[in-house]
C-alpha cells in the first residue's frame, strides 16, 4: 500500500515568491496553498501582527492540537489488542546464538546487512566488513575519529558509507582485493556542524540520508557531494532514521532527543507527521515491512508502535521488571516479532501483534547497541559494547 | 587513560538517564526495615560494618518483587551495581551481583548518579590526594595515571586540591572509626563507578554526550508557536483512516507473511545459520533460472514484491513482451534510475526519457491521460529530480491494478509456478554438521554481481536502442 505522499506536489513554482523549488503543501486560513521553505520560514518568523502576542499565538497552538486529537479519536474506533484476539499465540521460542564475531578491539556501535544476505559492516573505531557466514574478515579500516556511530552498505554491495565524531559521513569503495587500502579511495560526502548519528542509502548508490547531533536530516548526492534536502523540526539530537519501504519510496522517519519522531517527505523537506508520546529519547526507529507503521525504541525503557495512516500510537512494548532503555529495534520479515536491545545487555522479542514478551536473550556483557535482522530474515545480528557481535537464528 | 585532544564540537550535556528515577524508587523500597533485603551487621577486617545484605537477598528480592525468574533478577541487580545503588564489599572492582554470599551494602542518597552533574575532577582530585595523604602509595597503577594527569591538567588549582584533601582527612580523623571505615567504603565505591578502572564496566560509561542541554526547557518564542501552528494545521487536514481499516492491513500483512518468516516457520531446506549449508542461499539468488516455490509465491502479494524481486521483475518482462506492452515497465524504470541517479546525469536522463518515451511519435510511447502528459512535458522544460513524479505514479497504478492481476492469471506465470523447487527439508546427522561448519564458504562477492548485471545492463541498452537503418542495410551489402 503506498503512502498518500505521491498525491502531493512537491516541486513547482512557489505560491508566495513564484521561484521554482522543492514545495510545502500547507493551509493558510484553511486554504491549502503550496510554499517553498524559505517563504514558510519567513512566514514563521516574521513581527508579531496587530493585536498578535505570544499568549495569543500559544492559545491557538493550544486550541489546533486539541482539535488535531480529536479528528484521531473520531478514527479511532479499534484497539491493537482488540483485532489481535482472533491471531493464535505464538509458541515458545528457543533463539540460540550461532556464531559471534570478536573482532573488534572496541565496543561496536553500528551494522548494516549487505543485500547478498551474508555479508555485513560494522562499526567502532575501526570499520570491518565481513563475511559473516563463515566470520571472515574481509576489510578493516581504521578511521581517523574515535567514534563511528553510523555505518551503511549500499545496495549495490560495492561501497559501504559511515561516519561519526568527525561529522561527515564518508563513502569508501569496497575492492575485490583484499590487501587493498580502503581509506586511500574515501570520498567525503555529508558534512553537519556536529556528530553524525546515523546513514542510510536510499534505493541506489547515489543518494545517502544522514542524521546529526545538530538536530537537523539531510540528503546528500553522493557523487558531487552536494546536499539535495535539508529536513528542519527536531529541537534536538536526531538520534535514528529509517526510509520507508514503500513502493513511491518517498518518506523516511526520524527520531531525536526532543521525544519525537518526525515523518518527512524526502522531496519537499516538510514534516508530515509527528508524534511524540514516548516519556525520554527516541534511540532508535524502525517501519514495518509493509510501510504503514513504525517501531520507536526508547530510553523510557518502552517500545512503540504507531500507525501512520491512523495519525496515531498504537501498542506500547514495556514491562515492569525492564528498567533500562532500549537502543535498538527490528521487525523479523513478516513483522510479527520486534526485537529490542537494551541497556541492560539483554535482548527481549515482542509478539507485535499481542503485545507480550516471547523470548529475552542473556549473551552479552555490555550494553546491546544495534539489533539488525538480515534482509531475508533469517537470522539476526546484535552488536555489543562488549566488542562481539552475535549471529542469532531460530 | 590517554588523553585525546577532540576538537570541542559543543555536545557537553549528559543523555537523559530515564532509568534513574525508577531505579531509585526500587532501591528505597530495597532498604525498608519491613519489606526491603535483610540486612545484618558484618565485620570487615576489624571493624563491624552495619546494614549489609547479601548478593543472592538481592537477587531473591527482586525476583520475588519484580515478579521475574533468576537471570532476570541477575541483569536488574548487576546494573544496580553498575549505576552505584549498591555496592560490593569485597572484590569491589568489579560492579556485577554475585548470587551467593558476597556482600554488599546500599550506596548513601549523597553518592547517588545524578544526570545533571558530572563526578568532577577536582574532586577526584582531591579524593586521590586524600588517599595519597592518608598512605603513599595505596593508590592503583590507574589511579596514579590518573593522579598524573590531573596533577598537570589542574596544576592552577593544586595547592587548593592539597588543602581540601588535608582538610578533609582531618575532618575524617575526627569521626569514630566504624562511620570512617564506613564513609570510606561509600566513596571507595563512587568512584569505582565514575571512574571505572580498566576492564570494569560501569554504567556511567554511556558514549558521546549531546548537543543539546535535555534539562534545558526549549525556548518559546513566538516562532515557536507560528511553526507549530503551521504544522498542525496541515496534519489536521491530512487525511487518516479508521483504526479498523489500517490495524486490519497490519494483521493482514502479518498473516499473509507468516509462512515465510524464517523465525515462524523452518525455510526450506535449512536455514543455513543453523546447519552451516548454504543451499537456501544459492536457491534464492538474484538471478537463479529456476526459483523456488516460496518466492513465486511470494510474488502474487504485491505488485511491489514482484519488482522488487530481481528475478520476478524478469518473469514479469517476459510476459509483457508477450503482450507487447514493455514500454510502461521500461519507462518506470527509466524514472526510477532518474530519480535516484546522481545530480549531474539528471537533464542527460530527461532527454532520452522524453525522446524514447513522451514525444509524440516516440518508439516506444507510454499511453498517460492528456493532463499528466501536459504537466510532465511542461516540467521537463526545467528538468528536476522529481519531474517525472506524476507520470510514473500514473504507470505505476496502471501496471498495478491492471497488469499485474493479469500477469498473475496469465500462462507465463502458472508456467514459472509449476516449474519452481520446492526443496526437501535436511536432515543433517550431528556429523555431518561439523563437516559443514568446516566447508563454510563466504559466497560470491556482491561486487562481481554487480559487474556482471553491469554488463547484461549495457548489453540490453544497446539492443533496445533505436536501429540505425544504414548500418543494417549497409551491413546486408556487405555480406552480399
Amino acid at each position: 500500500m503506498c503512502d498518500q505522499t505521491f498525491v502531493a506536489i512537491t516541486f513547482g513554482p512557489c505560491d508566495s515568491c513564484s521561484q521554482n523549488k522543492p514545495l510545502m503543501n500547507i493551509y493558510l486560513q484553511n486554504e491549502p496553498v503550496n510554499y517553498c521553505s524559505l517563504c514558510v520560514e519567513l512566514m514563521a518568523c516574521q513581527g508579531l501582527a496587530k493585536g498578535e502576542t505570544v499568549s495569543t499565538l500559544r492559545a491557538e497552538s493550544e486550541n489546533l492540537k486539541a482539535k488535531l486529537e480529536e479528528e484521531r479519536a473520531k478514527l479511532h474506533d479499534v484497539e491493537l489488542h482488540q483485532v489481535a484476539e482472533k491471531v493464535e499465540t505464538l509458541g515458545q521460542f528457543v533463539i540460540k546464538t550461532r556464531r559471534t564475531l570478536k573482532g573488534h578491539g572496541n565496543k561496536v556501535l553500528c551494522m548494516d546487512w549487505c543485500r547478498d544476505k551474508r555479508r555485513m559492516v560494522s562499526s567502532s573505531q575501526v570499520i570491518m566488513r565481513s563475511a559473516a557466514v563463515c566470520v571472515l574478515q574481509e576489510h578493516a579500516v581504521t578511521m581517523p575519529c574515535t567514534w563511528v556511530m553510523a555505518c551503511a552498505y549500499a545496495p549495490s554491495g560495492c561501497v559501504i558509507a559511515c561516519g561519526g565524531l568527525d561529522n561527515k559521513c564518508s563513502v569508501y569503495p569496497l575492492s575485490l582485493d583484499k590487501n587493498e587500502n580502503l581509506a586511500a579511495k574515501k570520498k567525503s560526502v555529508a558534512m553537519h556542524t556536529n556528530y553524525l548519528s546515523a546513514c542510510s542509502f536510499t534505493n541506489s548508490d547515489m543518494q545517502l540520508l544522514t542524521s546529526s547531533g545538530d538536530g537537523t536530516c539531510a540528503l546528500w548526492d553522493v557523487e558531487s557531494g552536494q546536499l539535495l534536502q535539508s529536513f528542519h523540526g527536531h529541537s534536538a539530537d536526531v538520534l535514528s532514521l529509517d526510509l520507508a519501504p514503500s513502493e513511491t519510496g518517498n518518506t523516511f522517519v526520524s527520531g531525536g532527543c526532543d521525544k519525537k519522531a518526525n515523518v518527512w517527505d524526502m522531496r519537499s523537506g516538510q514534516n508530515i507527521q509527528s508524534f511524540e508520546t514516548h516519556e525520554s529519547d527516541i534511540n532508535s526507529v524502525k517501519y514495518y515491512p509493509s510501510g504503514d507503521a513504525f517501531a520507536t525504541g526508547s530510553d523510557d525503557a518502552t517500545c512503540r508502535l504507531y500507525d501512520l495512516r491512523a495519525d496515531r500510537e498504537v501498542a506500547i512494548y514495556s514491562k515492569e521488571s525492564i528498567i533500562f532503555g532500549a537502543s535498538s529495534v527490528d521487525f523479523s520479515l513478516s513483522g510479527r516479532l520486534l526485537f529490542a536491545g537494551y541497556n541492560d545487555y539483554n535482548i527481549n522479542v515482542w509478539d507485535v501483534l499481542k503485545g507480550t514478551r516471547v523470548a529475552i536473550l542473556f549473551g552479552h556483557e555490555n550494553r546491546v547497541s544495534t539489533v539488525r535482522v538480515s534482509p531475508d530474515g533469517t537470522a539476526f545480528c546484535s552488536g555489543s559494547w562488549d566488542n562481539t557481535l552475535d549471529f542469532n537464528p531460530v | 587513560m590517554t588523553i585525546k585532544f577532540i576538537r570541542d564540537h559543543g555536545q557537553h550535556y549528559r543523555p537523559r538517564m530515564a532509568c534513574l528515577a525508577k531505579v531509585e524508587a526500587m532501591v528505597l523500597e530495597m532498604q525498608d526495615s519491613k519489606s526491603g533485603v535483610k540486612s545484618s551487621e558484618q565485620k570487615l577486617n576489624i571493624t563491624s560494618i552495619p546494614h549489609v545484605v547479601t548478593g543472592q537477598d538481592i537477587l531473591a528480592w527482586i525476583a520475588n518483587h519484580m515478579k521475574v525468574d533468576a537471570q532476570e533478577a541477575q541483569t536488574i541487580g548487576t546494573m544496580l551495581v553498575a549505576y552505584g545503588f549498591i555496592y560490593p564489599l569485597q572484590d569491589h572492582k568489579k560492579l556485577i551481583l554475585k548470587p551467593d554470599v558476597s556482600l554488599y551494602r546500599f550506596q548513601t542518597p549523597y553518592f547517588w548518579p545524578v544526570q545533571k552533574w558530572k563526578a568532577d575532577n577536582t574532586d577526584y582530585a582531591i579524593y586521590l590526594a586524600k588517599r595519597n595523604i592518608r598512605k603513599k602509595g595505596t593508590l592503583d597503577v590507574y589511579e596514579q595515571e590518573y593522579y598524573k594527569n590531573l596533577h598537570k591538567w589542574l596544576n592552577h588549582k593544586w595547592d587548593f586540591i592539597v588543602m581540601q584533601a588535608k582538610e578533609q582527612y582531618r575532618a575524617g580523623k575526627e569521626r569514630n572509626k566504624a562511620d570512617r571505615v564506613v564513609f570510606d567504603c561509600q566513596e571507595r565505591a563512587y568512584w569505582i563507578v565514575h571512574r571505572p578502572p580498566p576492564r570494569t564496566h560501569s554504567a556511567m560509561d554511556y558514549g558521546v554526550d549531546r548537543l543539546i542541554d535535555p534539562n534545558a526547557e526549549e525556548n518559546k518564542t513566538f516562532d515557536y508557536y507560528r511553526r507549530i501552528i503551521i504544522f498542525t494545521q496541515q496534519a489536521i487536514m491530512r487525511s487518516k483512516v479508521k483504526s479498523t481499516v489500517s490495524l486490519g492491513a497490519i494483521l493482514k500483512h502479518m498473516t499473509t507473511y507468516k509462512d515465510h518468516d524464517p523465525f515462524l516457520a523452518p525455510c526450506l531446506p535449512s536455514n543455513p545459520w543453523q546447519t552451516d549449508d548454504s543451499s537456501y542461499w544459492d536457491l534464492n539468488m538474484r538471478n537463479v533460472e529456476i526459483p523456488t516455490k516460496m518466492r513465486v509465491e511470494r510474488w502474487s502479494f504485491s505488485f511491489f514484491e514482484l519488482l522488487n524481486d530481481p528475478r520476478g521483475r524478469t518473469d514479469f518482462k517476459v510476459f509483457l513482451k508477450k503482450e507487447f506492452s514493455g514500454e510502461n515497465l521500461a519507462f518506470w524504470e527509466a524514472a526510477e534510475e532518474m530519480k535516484w541517479g546522481t545530480a549531474s546525469s539528471i537533464s542527460e536522463k530527461a532527454q532520452t526519457i522524453f525522446k524514447t518515451f513522451l514525444a509524440p511519435g516516440a518508439p516506444r510511447w507510454i499511453n498517460i491521460d492528456g493532463r499528466t502528459m501536459g504537466l510532465t512535458v511542461k516540467g521537463l522544460e526545467h528538468p528536476h529530480r522529481y519531474v517525472l513524479d506524476a507520470a510514473q505514479t500514473h504507470i505505476f497504478m496502471l501496471m498495478k491494478k491492471d497488469t499485474f492481476y493479469r500477469y498473475l492469471k496469465s500462462p507465463v506465470y502458472k508456467d514459472i509456478q509449476k516449474k519452481a523447487l520446492s526443496p526437501a527439508p535436511h536432515n543433517f546427522t550431528p556429523s555431518q554438521l561439523e563437516q559443514n561448519a568446516q566447508n563454510r564458504k563466504p559466497g560470491i562477492n556482491p561486487i562481481i554481481i554487480w559487474q556482471q548485471e553491469e554488463e547484461e545492463r549495457a548489453k540490453a541498452a544497446a539492443a533496445a536502442g533505436p536501429i540505425d537503418i544504414k548500418k543494417l542495410m549497409a551491413s546486408k551489402l556487405d555480406r552480399k
